[in-house]
């Protein structure tokens, strides 16, 4: 155990917990206060200029703002919040980062220890609630335990597969008095977060692909997450391996590269869909084979070798044998591989690619982006922020038609760019992401891009945005409909449009009233100038584009088809 | 093809790590069949049996999400032919016109069941054994009339040889390098 911290007098819980999130290197807060947390909300008045903390105006948008932080810093998020509704608001923010494995500490008050169970005011069953989305969590009913279980939470959030955990502090724990002694967690026996990949089937991996003819690389958020960009990049140049990404694993491979065969799964590209069901070896580098990207898992990859490399023992064979299994960490799991592989030749492999993003091009992407229709099409108006952004902005989108066609559109050149809810698929997660974001990176340009639905889901955030300064650029493409339900009942359901129509209000009205500039956009002409007015903006900036109401994303693999059997149209 | 599997699990002493390894059955909508927790024998490790009938493929999964919950110490399955289990049950007999019954006193021995205590009401019978010959026993002394029937849930001893303690000492000295195999491998 190393940095131990020893105060001699006496402190109060409360104040133990600012002191931990200090050792901890934690320099941001997304929180709301209440009742039960009012303790630690008075001992953190007085480190008001080491930790900031951002007052967001629902507590589902701390967990997103955390989720935003943490996905573009690679540090934990932090939340705070009181108990009972406070606690209960943060579930859907929870659940988001459990499935994306994103790192959050949260951190709720609890009603008196001598009260747990009694239904108090503001009490509920925290821990059971969050049992389900959270890695870990834990209640803490005396002072002289916060600091153990604060170092515990960091250790377990961040190490290994990341996550969220929940610590959860009743009121008379932090009005507590003990002597403070902090020291960092390093090891918990019944953890093992740091597997290696084991080398006799390193050696089979390496050995498949050498000896393939058409070795395919699946690019997962687990690269971004262990920081194996380079290695990935290297990996694939060494041997000529066409690269794909998943929806999370956006931004690790370099879009314009070669080699890169661009978005897997649902709505993702032509050419990486069809030939998944081609290639001979399979190499998914910390993915996890999710329904979206697979489509028919018993006709998914069936003439393939698998090699999974994954930190996850659990996700190994949990929806695709694997033929090989490398347990570790991506990173570490990619440098041990590299020397064994032979350097190859793959021109024809990789002209497949090629002659499927043709086909792509010419029946899809060339229209999208530069189409002749009446209203705009958000997939034109995602192309034209890519011109205007160079591809270095941090994207962040919401949920639906709009996030789609960002991912696939806006082509991020710096890893960790591109932010989005993926297992979850959470309405409302684009906003307070992108607010979380700007704070963890406030130097870089941050554009939210959401669909009218979405914004509205946690458009109150709007109020952090304007107490706090957020410089958040805010792009609403607005198609007055719940475009991605839409476009399945019009395809699945007899263009039986059951409740996806959205009469909305004056979006630049509603920015005016928090003070934030904005303009709305209906002519293809005024398009890039608008973009470019928005993106220049050095305050926050609300940009509504008025789409096609009736834009259909495609490509598409549609509900139990294979990922072969994709239509273009 | 669906069989009956014994789930052995080593655990830390933690408030609510039931709640979250019993969430993982509960999500995938599979019954337990029994379930006990007890103390082992090594101080502050719990150890948790739980019988479920899955196929071998659910089994493996369900033991990869409950290895992964931070304060388990490891999980593992066997089936029936790699375990030695066992349950207790206990009868509520009424008293009356029993003293005397041959049969009665025959069925009790044959069972190899013991009587716990008697009252003027009533007589507690105790059976040890597996699944079968606790039903058995219930089913022969029904025509006594039961009056209350109990039993545990299975307790079970694994047949592969390696303690407890020997694969915590080699976990404290691996800690954080590899993922250990323990038992079933």
């Amino acid at each position: 155990m190393k940095n131990n911290t020893k105060y001699n007098t006496e402190i109060t819980g409360a104040e133990a917990v600012i002191l931990s999130l200090l050792e901890e290197n934690v320099t941001d807060i997304f929180g709301y206060p209440g009742g039960a947390i009012m303790p630690i909300y008075d001992a953190l008045y007085d480190y008001s200029k080491k930790l900031n903390h951002y007052l967001v105006r629902h507590e589902q948008g701390a967990t997103h703002a955390a989720q935003g932080y943490s996905r573009v810093s690679g540090k934990p998020g932090v939340v705070f919040a009181t108990s009972g509704p406070g606690a209960t608001n943060l579930v859907t923010g929870i659940a988001d980062a459990q499935i994306d494995s994103t790192p959050l500490v949260c951190i709720t008050g609890q009603v008196a220890s001598h009260l747990l169970g009694t239904d108090a005011f503001q009490e509920t069953d925290v821990l059971g609630i969050t049992m389900p989305v959270t890695k870990w969590n834990i209640q803490v009913t005396k002072a002289e335990d916060i600091p153990s279980a604060l170092a515990k939470a960091f250790y377990i959030a961040t190490s290994g597969r990341p996550g969220p955990v929940l610590v959860d502090i009743t009121k008379d724990a932090q009005f507590g008095k003990m002597i403070y002694n902090y020291s960092k967690c390093e090891n918990i026996r019944s953890y093992f977060p740091n597997p290696i990949a084991n080398f006799e089937e390193v050696e089979n991996a390496a050995a498949l692909i050498n000896n393939s003819l058409r070795p395919f690389i699946l690019c997962g958020h687990g690269v971004l997450l262990s920081g194996a960009e380079k290695q990935l990049l290297e990996f694939a140049e060494k041997s000529n391996i066409p690269v794909a990404s998943t929806l999370l694993g956006l931004s690790a491979f370099p879009p314009e590269h070669e080699l890169y065969a661009g978005y897997l799964g649902m709505h993702g590209n032509y050419g990486p869909n069809i030939l998944t069901n081609e290639c001979d070896v399979l190499i998914a580098v910390g993915m996890r084979f999710d329904d979206r990207v697979t489509g028919n898992v018993s006709k998914y990859a069936k003439q393939a070798k698998v090699i999974h490399l994954e930190i996850d023992k659990s996700e190994i064979n949990k929806i695709i044998h694997a033929d090989v299994a490398l347990i570790g960490d991506a990173k570490k799991t990619l440098e041990l591989l590299m020397p064994l592989l032979l350097t190859k030749n793959r021109n024809k492999w990789l002209q497949r690619f090629k002659s499927c993003n043709e086909i792509e091009n010419e029946k899809v992407i060339e229209s999208a982006r530069n189409p002749n229709t009446e209203k705009l099409l958000m997939s034109e108006v995602i192309d034209k922020l890519n011109i205007v952004s160079k591809g270095n902005a941090i994207v962040v989108t919401d949920v639906g038609q709009h996030q789609m066609i960002t991912a696939r559109y806006y082509k991020s050149n710096i890893p960790n760019n591109f932010v989005t809810s993926g297992g979850l698929g959470t309405m409302g997660f684009g906003l307070p992401a992108a607010i979380g974001a700007k704070v963890a990176k406030p130097n870089c340009e941050v554009v939210a891009v959401l669909g009218d639905g979405g914004f509205q889901m946690t458009i109150q955030e709007l109020g952090t945005i304007m107490q706090s300064n957020i410089a958040v650029k805010i792009l609403i493409l607005n198609n007055n409909f719940l475009g991605m339900v839409r476009q399945w009942q019009q395809l699945f359901f007899d263009r039986r449009y059951s409740f996806t129509e959205m009469k909305n209000p004056d979006f630049i009205t509603i920015a005016k009233g928090y003070g934030i500039k904005g303009q709305k956009v209906t002519d293809r002409e005024n398009l890039v100038e608008a973009l470019t007015t928005f993106y220049n903006s050095q305050e926050s900036y609300l940009l509504e584009v008025v789409v096609e109401n009736e834009e259909n994303v495609f490509p598409m693999v549609t509900t139990g088809a294979s990922v072969s059997e994709i239509i273009l149209e | 093809m669906k069989t009956k599997h014994t789930i052995s699990i080593f655990t830390e002493d933690r408030i609510g790590l039931l709640n979250r390894i019993t969430i993982i059955f509960t999500r995938r909508h599979i019954n337990i069949e029994s379930i006990t927790a007890s103390v082992t024998e090594v101080k502050g490790i719990y150890r948790y049996t739980i019988i479920v009938y899955v196929t071998k493929e659910v089994v493996e999964k369900l033991i990869g999400q409950i290895d992964k919950q931070i304060e388990v110490l490891k999980a593992f399955s066997h089936i029936s032919a790699d375990v030695i289990c066992r349950e207790i049950a206990l009868y509520k007999i009424p008293t009356k016109g029993l003293k005397e019954n041959e049969l009665f006193s025959r069925t009790i021995n044959e069972n190899h069941a013991t009587i716990l205590s008697i009252s003027g009401e009533y007589i507690v019978v105790e059976k040890t054994g597996d699944e079968q010959e606790i039903t058995k026993l219930f089913y022969e002394l029904e025509k006594f009339g039961v009056l209350e029937f109990v039993r545990s849930g299975k307790v079970a001893i694994t047949k592969p040889m390696k303690t407890l303690s020997a694969y915590l000492k080699e976990i404290e000295n691996n800690s954080n390098k590899t993922i250990k195999h323990f038992n079933n491998n």
